[in-house]
């Protein structure tokens, strides 16, 4: 049976800052309905490529590809319009907008008072909020409270939400359980799955081979900027993937 | 389609929360409460129940509250303007000289004089505002930095153009705004309620006011969704800078005279007006009602002290208590309610 298409293809990309080589022919594709998980030890080129692709960074050579058309966005709006998301460690939620006027943010929408006055449509917003997170099986009882009042597992939810509701295709997460308790961990996995299960293609960044391994459809393995291997959860080890990631 | 399991959220606004978010209305009741027992006792008549009071309360209140106005939206996006006090000035000292040159010189009537006078004069703040942006938002320089220096700027520049003193106007017309009344209400409380009623509507149902909420919470955030946080900022020190314009203006019109020091005193009424109104200097909340009632706290001891005959110089005194204990407030509530509730 053959592969479906790759939604996202990162070709040989190459990216140098004076002197330093951060990417040096980096490469993997990312299948609908696919979590890949890249590895690397601090200095590999995980960020720098994620941020290549998420137009912060440009790159100096090799090719993105979305949906097989080459792709160079300028910046991290560009991108986020194709439908590339990314979740930042930070979430950047506004802590004292609701959950509808975080998913909203910049895009609000509007509806006319009186027949004529211009007023934010909170309603809509709290609709999209709750249907939203319903998807996300995350069921919300105060739909005005702000986002503040929640846990860090459910801020997430919030911004997975939010790439969910623009219909996002690619969802970029770096580090999404770094400041998360273990319960609270648990839940970002099982948000990474229901993104698989919405057909999204997911790239994540993780230091925690055990998140990894527990998510990852494939882990991509960096050295120095360099692919250092490829490998499958079912076909590998943690050991193996160390080994990769230090170079033997 | 998934499993997770992510509980409902406990998010509920707790009732002590709901106080702490009025407290600038229980302050205003609670004064109101004082100075009705103190004033019958003193001078064996009502302080609430006299349309007296009650209109010199709502003409105290409104320069201070004109730029209190602007001023939440600053506060809201985590800056602060302290040039607007000056700004006020300068553009008290312009709408007077445009009022008289239109008199004068363009043989405008009274009444075209005085509008004129008023545009010019806001006008004149436009340069302010948008620099005091363009250096916040551009160059970085921090907002208590920049705005200092406007202050100093615009203070000069109103001293220099009224030649140190203060600019007459002989315009009825520019008079009977500034001191007129229509019915029961006095014209200058009328239009500062205009301005409220306007800029709650922009804060509350607009986008603008929407991302001025979102900047303060997070300029990160604003800015990864899309807001163009440089724009905004110009955008908020202008209407700041145009509330200072519309006070000056006005208050031209109140004391038939420009003067550079016109809002000298009522800058730091205006922030307290804010602070007192529930807005937390480190940005993200605040509301326009808030403001309005923390203006009114601040007009309150100050006419009543003067009504009881107590020395005026307790008002300062007494607001400061009032924004200290304000902020003590803001703080407990960020530490105990309104933070966030990690499991």
């Amino acid at each position: 049976m053959s592969e479906p298409a790759p939604i996202l293809s990162v070709r040989s990309v190459s990216k140098s800052f004076g002197a330093v080589r951060a990417l040096d022919r980096a490469s993997f594709d990312v299948l609908p309905g696919e979590v890949v998980a890249l590895a690397g030890d601090n200095g590999a080129g995980k960020s720098t490529i994620i941020k290549a692709i998420s137009g912060v960074i440009s790159r100096d050579g090799g090719d993105i590809l979305l949906d097989g058309k080459s792709v160079a966005f300028a910046t991290p709006h560009e991108a986020r319009d194709s439908g590339i998301e990314t979740i930042y460690q930070d979430l950047s939620l506004a802590d004292n907008l609701s959950i509808g006027a975080n998913i909203f943010l910049g895009r609000e929408p509007m509806r006319r008072a009186f027949g004529f006055l211009p007023v934010l449509d909170r309603r809509k917003m709290a609709e999209a909020a709750r249907e939203t997170m319903a998807r996300l099986d995350f069921h919300v009882d105060r739909l005005d409270a702000p986002v503040a009042a929640f846990s860090g597992g459910q801020r997430q939810a919030v911004a997975i939400g939010r790439a969910i509701f623009w219909n996002a295709r690619i969802v970029i997460m770096d580090e999404p359980t770094a400041a998360l308790g273990v319960p609270e961990q648990r839940k970002v996995m099982s948000l990474i799955r229901s993104l698989k299960a919405e057909g999204k293609g997911v790239i994540f960044i993780s230091h925690n081979l055990r998140d990894i391994f527990d998510v990852a459809d494939r882990i991509v393995v960096f050295r120095r900027g360099e692919n250092a291997g490829e490998r499958r959860p079912a076909e590998t080890t943690s050991d193996e993937i160390v080994r990769l990631m230090v170079g033997k | 389609m998934t499993t997770a399991a992510v509980p409902a959220p406990s998010a509920r606004i707790s009732p002590l929360a709901q106080v702490a978010r009025l407290r600038a209305w229980l302050f205003l009741i609670l004064l109101a409460a004082t100075f009705e027992v103190w004033t019958r006792i003193a001078n064996g008549a009502s302080f609430v129940l006299s349309v007296y009071n009650l209109q010199a309360i709502a003409i105290f209140a409104s320069a201070p509250l004109m730029l209190g106005l602007g001023q939440t939206f600053v506060i809201i996006s985590a800056g602060i303007d302290l040039s607007l006090g000056f700004v006020m000035g300068l553009a008290s000292v312009v709408a007077a000289h445009a009022a008289n040159f239109g008199l004068a010189r363009l043989g405008m009537g009274p009444a075209e004089a005085a509008l004129f006078g008023i545009a010019v004069g806001v006008l004149a703040t436009v340069p302010a505002g948008l620099v005091n942006g363009w250096l916040i938002a551009v160059l970085k320089v921090p907002p208590f930095i920049g705005t200092l220096g406007m202050y100093g700027v615009s203070r000069g520049a109103a001293y220099l153009l009224a030649a140190g003193m203060t600019v007459a106007v002989n315009d009825d017309w520019y008079g009977a705004i500034g001191n007129g009344r229509l019915g029961p209400f006095p014209v200058l409380v009328l239009l500062t309620a205009v301005a409220c009623v306007a800029l709650h509507y922009v804060l509350s149902q607009t986008r603008f006011g929407q991302h001025v909420y979102a900047m303060g919470a997070s300029k990160a955030a604003a800015s990864r969704a899309g807001i163009d946080v440089r724009r905004l900022t110009m955008k908020i020190y202008l209407l700041s800078a145009v509330m200072g314009g519309v006070a000056g203006a006005l208050y031209t019109g109140r004391f038939s005279a420009g003067a550079p020091q016109a809002g000298e005193p009522l800058l730091l009424d205006s922030i307290a007006a804010v602070v007192i109104g529930g807005a937390s200097l480190f940005g993200g909340s605040g509301t326009i009602w808030g403001t309005v009632a923390g203006a009114f706290v601040i007009a309150v001891i100050q006419y009543g002290l003067v009504l009881v005959d107590v020395e005026p110089f307790w008002q300062f005194i007494a607001v400061g208590g009032i924004i200290i204990v304000s902020v003590l407030v803001d703080q407990t509530q960020r530490r105990f309610l309104g933070g966030r509730v990690d499991e």
